[in-house]
C-alpha cells in the first residue's frame, strides 16, 4: 500500500522508512531526556552493543535477532541499574563493563556463525530502506506502547531523576521506576537498531535532547522539544539521503548533530544578548 | 520538658525517635548507642563537627541505610514499615546538582507531590494550589515560571524546601540547608521553618553547621561527637556552657571544632 505522499516519500519504502523512522525519532528522546538527567547519557550506546551481541546470538542460533537482541538489552540494562542503585559501581563504570562484554561477545559470536555476514552488519549500521511492513508495524507498536508507559510515568521518572535521594524518602519506588526506565531503554534500542544501527542508536537518545535543553526552559518543554528534534531530524535526514544517495541512518544521525550545534549557537548568542543587555 | 520520658517510651508520641541506634561501615564505628527524639511540633538542631556522623544519623533516621543495632521509630513506625511516606520531608545537602536541569521552579516543586498521590496518577487539581501557597511559605511565588538554573543557590535551597513543604509533611529533615546561603535566604529559610513549626505543629529536625539564624526559634540542640550523643538540652542550657548561638557570633562553629 502506498499512500499518496509528495516526493521523497512517495515510495512504499520510504513511506516505511518513515513511519519506523518516525517512531523511533520520537521515542528515543523522550526516554534519552531522563537518561540525560540522570547523567546516563551512554545508557543507550552501552545497551546497544549489548543488543548486538543479542543480534549475533539469534543469528547463530537461527531465531529471529529482534527477540534475542530484546531479551540480552533488557537483561543487561536492568542489570546496569541495579549495580548503580546498590552501588556495586558507579554508573559510567557498570555500564563500560557491559558495554564491553557486548561488543566482544558479539565479535565471539559472529565468529562463530563465519564471516561477518550482511545479516549482522543490518543491525549494525540500521537499514531502515529495506524495513518490511510487519517490521514497521511492530516498532511502531513498540513505540506506541513506550509513549504510553511515558506519559503514564513522566513525572514519577522526573522526580526520580531530579533527586533520587529524596524521592526514596519519600516514598516513591526509586528501584521499580529505574528498573522501568532501563527497561524501556532496552526496548527503544530494539526498536532503533533497525533504522538508525546499533552503532548510532544512542545518538538519537542524547543529541536531540542536547538540543532541546538549551532551547527549552521547562522540563515539560524539553520532552517536547526533545521529539520535536528527533522527529525533524529522522524526517529531514531521510529526505536528504535519499535526494544524495547517502547511507540514511549516519544521515539522520548527521542532522541531529547539526540541530545541536544550531541550537549551541543560539544559546550563546542568546546568552551575549542578556550578558550585553 | 519530658525528655526522659521520651527517652524511656519512644514511640507514636514522637516524630522521630532513636533508641540505641549504633552503626559502623566494616569495623569503623559511625555512631554508637545513639538515642534521641522529634517530638511533634518540636525544633530541633542536631550539631557536631565534619565526620561526626550526622549525615550518617540522617540517613539511618529516614532508613536510607539499616542501622547495625538499636531501633528507629519514624512516625511511630520502623522506616521500612511506614506507609506513607510523605509524611516526612526530606531536604537534602545540595552540591550543584541542577547546573544543568531544564526545569522551572514550579515543576521541582510540584514533583513533591507525586509520590503522596501515587506515583501513575494525574495531578490532583489542589496540587497547584498547594505548590503555590509553598511557594509563598519560602517568598518565591514570583519566582515560579523561572528556570531553577537562573536562580541564586539560597533560592534554589528555598526551591528544595517547598518541594519538601508540599506534600504537608509531618516532620521536616534538613541536612546542612543554609551552608553558604546569603543572609537575605536565611532569613526566609528561618521565617519559613518556623512558621511550619509553630503554626502547622510540624516537627524539624535541622542538620546544621549554622544555627545562629534560628538560634532564638530552637527547642532543643543535640550535638554529635564522634558517633555519640554529646549533648541533648534546649540552646539555653548550651549558652550556660559559654556557647554562644547568636547570628553574628561564630562560638557554635568555634566550639564544635574543639570538640573533634
Amino acid at each position: 500500500m502506498t499512500l499518496p505522499l509528495p516526493w521523497p516519500f512517495d515510495r512504499e519504502y520510504m513511506q516505511l522508512a518513515l513511519a519506523s523512522g518516525v517512531a523511533v525519532g520520537a521515542c528515543a528522546p523522550l526516554i534519552g531526556t531522563f537518561l540525560v538527567q540522570k547523567r546516563l547519557s551512554l545508557m543507550g550506546d552501552g545497551v546497544g552493543h549489548m543488543a548486538f551481541a543479542g543480534v549475533a546470538a539469534g543469528l547463530l542460533a537461527g531465531v529471529s535477532p529482534l527477540w534475542t537482541a530484546l531479551a540480552v538489552a533488557v537483561a543487561g540494562a536492568a542489570t546496569v541499574e541495579w549495580l548503580r542503585l546498590r552501588r556495586r559501581a558507579s554508573g559510567d563504570l557498570a555500564l563500560a563493563v557491559f558495554f564491553y562484554t557486548g561488543i566482544a561477545g558479539a565479535v565471539v559470536l559472529t565468529g562463530l556463525a563465519g564471516s561477518l555476514n550482511a545479516g549482522v552488519l543490518t543491525y549494525l549500521f540500521g537499514s531502515v530502506l529495506t524495513v518490511s511492513p510487519a517490521d514497521a508495524r511492530g516498532i511502531c507498536l513498540l513505540a506506541a506502547a513506550i509513549l504510553a508507559v511515558i506519559a503514564v510515568s513522566w513525572r514519577a521518572l522526573f522526580a526520580v531523576a531530579l533527586d533520587e535521594e529524596a524521592a526514596r524518602v519519600a516514598g516513591l519506588p526509586v528501584d521499580a521506576l529505574s528498573m522501568g526506565l532501563a527497561a524501556l531503554t532496552a526496548v527503544t534500542v530494539v526498536a532503533a537498531m533497525r533504522v538508525v544501527g546499533v552503532l548510532l542508536v544512542a545518538a538519537l537518545m542524547v543529541l536531540p535532547v542536547g538540543a532541546a535543553q538549551r532551547l527549552a526552559r521547562s522540563f515539560g518543554a524539553t520532552l517536547r522539544w526533545a521529539v520535536a528534534v528527533g522527529v525533524g531530524s529522522v524526517v529531514v535526514g531521510l529526505a536528504v539521503a535519499r535526494a544524495g544517495g547517502l547511507a540514511p541512518g549516519g544521515t539522520i544521525v548527521l542532522v541531529a548533530s547539526g540541530a545541536f550545534a544550531l541550537t549551541a549557537v543560539f544559546d550563546i548568542g542568546r546568552r551575549r544578548a542578556r550578558a550585553s543587555a | 520538658m519530658p525528655l526522659s520520658e521520651g527517652r524511656s517510651a519512644p514511640g507514636a508520641a514522637d516524630a522521630l525517635a532513636l533508641e540505641g541506634v549504633s552503626f559502623s561501615y566494616g569495623r569503623h564505628a559511625v555512631l554508637e548507642d545513639v538515642s534521641l527524639r522529634v517530638g511533634r511540633g518540636e525544633f530541633v538542631a542536631l550539631a557536631g563537627p565534619n565526620g561526626s556522623g550526622k549525615s550518617t544519623l540522617v540517613r539511618v533516621a529516614l532508613g536510607l541505610t539499616p542501622a547495625s543495632s538499636g531501633q528507629v521509630r519514624l512516625l511511630g513506625q520502623a522506616p521500612n514499615r511506614l506507609k506513607q511516606r510523605w509524611r516526612v520531608g526530606y531536604v537534602p545537602q545540595r552540591g550543584g546538582a541542577v547546573d544543568q536541569l531544564p526545569a522551572t521552579v514550579e515543576e521541582v516543586v510540584a514533583s513533591g507531590c507525586v509520590a503522596r498521590r501515587g506515583w501513575a496518577r494525574r495531578p490532583r487539581h489542589d496540587e497547584h494550589e498547594r505548590t503555590g501557597r509553598a511557594l509563598d511559605v519560602v517568598a518565591l511565588a514570583d519566582r515560579r515560571r523561572v528556570p531553577i538554573t537562573e536562580l541564586s543557590g539560597g533560592q534554589q535551597q528555598r526551591v528544595f524546601i517547598a518541594r519538601a513543604l508540599v506534600s504537608e509533611p509531618e516532620l521536616l529533615v534538613l541536612d546542612e540547608p543554609v551552608a553558604g546561603v546569603d543572609a537575605e535566604s536565611q532569613a526566609r529559610f528561618r521565617d519559613a521553618i518556623v512558621t511550619r513549626c509553630r503554626h502547622d505543629g510540624v516537627a524539624v529536625l535541622l542538620v546544621s553547621h549554622e544555627l545562629g539564624a534560628v538560634a532564638e526559634d530552637l527547642d532543643r540542640v543535640l550535638v554529635l561527637r564522634g558517633g555519640r550523643v554529646a549533648f541533648d538540652g534546649p540552646p539555653a542550657a548550651l549558652r550556660a556552657e559559654g556557647v554562644s548561638l547568636g547570628v553574628h557570633r561564630t562560638d557554635l562553629p568555634v566550639w564544635l571544632e574543639g570538640l573533634a
